[in-house]
């Protein structure tokens, strides 16, 4: 018997690409569904929590779906992926719309690129270098690109949450890892080998 | 450091990859398919479809070519031509495009950008700009470079980028098709006139074009078509080339 993988959908972006990256990888008999159904999440084995747009509009939409809770709770006791937005709004706090509060999961800000001269959003392929080990990364060189689209990053209170940073023009956590949640910036469902690695090495991982 | 792009364009008629693309072991070289999987391999950075497709009714053809690349490619996807309302946008989202390239619809209708960037996001909304040069400046063009509009391309692209415009696409039509080179004056001005990425496009004949997008166009992106279709290069062979010319690329 398989596991199943609860892709969350809470309206915000197109998840197809995320199902169709974590099908590509998981195994024969495992189930990949997108869904909002608090009580599938409650009951998957394991949980991809992607998102995309602006974080007051991602907020809302959570709301609306009632997610909220299956949301926390499954970041709390089962392998739990964010992705982009899915990072972002584990944080207490965004500067974005004028300033958003998040779910708080973990104390921190989510801070827009300063003027550094370079391009925002921070769009295309960039290096990412894992901080410590960490099963995720299995697999994959330190260095390795993937690709990123953002205006804004996180800044965890506790830096020993960061698992990996990486340069344009300053240096951000562009993933984050505690106990058995791992969330990057960057969407390994667009990254190539190396983001399909990511994500076989997420579909296996147990915490 | 943050990578500059490479974006082979593939245009798309009724399904079929149409000006030919050459590659050796490749079955079908009509076969969008077939092509985005071999740019894949290649080390594309992305690959953007330009459907040409006449007729509307065949339109729906292209929202199954989407389908079954993003079902097995794991790059970025942009698909543009015939994006001229937001069911059109959500249509090609929901089949695995992670951008769309809005051209003519966006001149004749700006408030769709807007609409289309609040609505899915910024980040999936590349507008495409057609320019030429007239006298001492470019303007747009709209309807594969035939038609004058009379806008300033580069006032153009700065409303575009407050509209909310993720990206521009900025083909030179003096320069397309020629193999003569980017037209990197009009890059660089445009791409300084922005905070959103470029991709330079018209004119690539050869690999020090690609380079000169980049370091005198200030080009975050360039996007060939028939160099790679051709085999006259690889993608893999222009990164190189590019990453020895002290081009920052993915390999």
């Amino acid at each position: 018997m398989g596991q199943r993988i609860a892709v969350i959908d809470y309206g915000m972006g197109n998840l197809r690409s995320v199902s169709k990256a974590v099908e590509h990888v998981a195994g024969q008999g495992d189930e990949v569904r997108v869904t909002d159904d608090p009580a599938y999440i409650s009951a998957a084995d394991r949980v991809v929590f992607p998102g995309q747009g602006a974080a007051r509009d991602c907020m809302a939409a959570i709301g609306q779906h009632h997610l909220g809770q299956a949301v926390l709770q499954a970041a709390r006791e089962k392998p739990f992926l964010g992705i982009c937005m899915g990072l972002q709004v584990l944080l207490d706090h965004s500067e974005e719309n004028g300033g958003t509060p998040l779910m708080g999961l973990y104390p921190g800000n989510v801070v827009r690129f300063p003027n550094t001269g370079l391009k925002v959003p921070h769009m295309g392929w960039n290096q990412v270098l894992p901080v410590g080990d960490h099963p995720l990364w299995t697999g994959i060189e330190p260095g390795s690109r993937f690709y990123f689209v953002h205006s804004y990053y996180v800044v965890p209170d506790d830096p020993g949450l960061k698992a990996a940073e990486t340069d344009y023009g300053i240096c951000f956590p562009s993933a984050i890892a505690n106990a058995n949640v791992f969330a990057v910036q960057f969407h390994p469902e667009k990254s190539a080998d190396n983001g399909l690695r990511l994500l076989r090495n997420f579909v296996n991982w147990k915490p | 450091m943050l990578a500059k792009r490479i974006i082979p364009c593939l245009d798309v008629d009724r399904g079929r990859v149409v000006k030919g693309v050459k590659f050796v072991e490749i079955r079908d070289a009509g076969d969008p398919v077939e092509v985005a999987r071999r740019y894949n391999q290649e080390g594309a950075d992305e690959i953007t479809f330009l459907d040409i497709t006449a007729s509307s009714d065949d339109r729906e053809t292209m929202v199954h070519v989407v389908e079954r690349v993003a079902s097995e490619v794991f790059i970025p996807l942009t698909v543009g031509g015939g994006i001229r309302k937001p069911e059109d946008v959500l249509r090609m989202l929901n089949a695995g495009a992670d951008k769309v390239a809005i051209n003519t619809a966006a001149v004749f209708n700006p408030e769709f950008v807007k609409e289309a960037a609040e609505r899915f996001g910024s980040q999936c909304i590349v507008v495409a700009i057609d320019a030429k040069r007239v006298d001492d400046h470019w303007e747009i063009f709209t309807h594969g470079g035939r038609k004058p509009t009379g806008i300033d391309a580069i006032e153009w692209a700065k409303k575009m980028a407050e509209y909310g415009a993720g990206e521009i696409l900025l083909t030179s039509m003096d320069r397309d098709g020629t193999k003569a080179g980017f037209d990197n004056e009009l890059t660089r001005r445009v791409s300084e006139a922005v905070s959103i990425p470029v991709i330079a496009s018209g004119g690539v004949g050869n690999l020090d074009h690609l380079v000169d997008g980049v370091t005198e166009g200030k080009a975050d992106a360039v996007l060939a078509a028939s160099i790679f279709h051709f085999a006259e290069y690889s993608i893999e062979e222009a990164k190189r080339y590019m990453a020895g010319r002290g081009v920052e690329v993915r390999l």
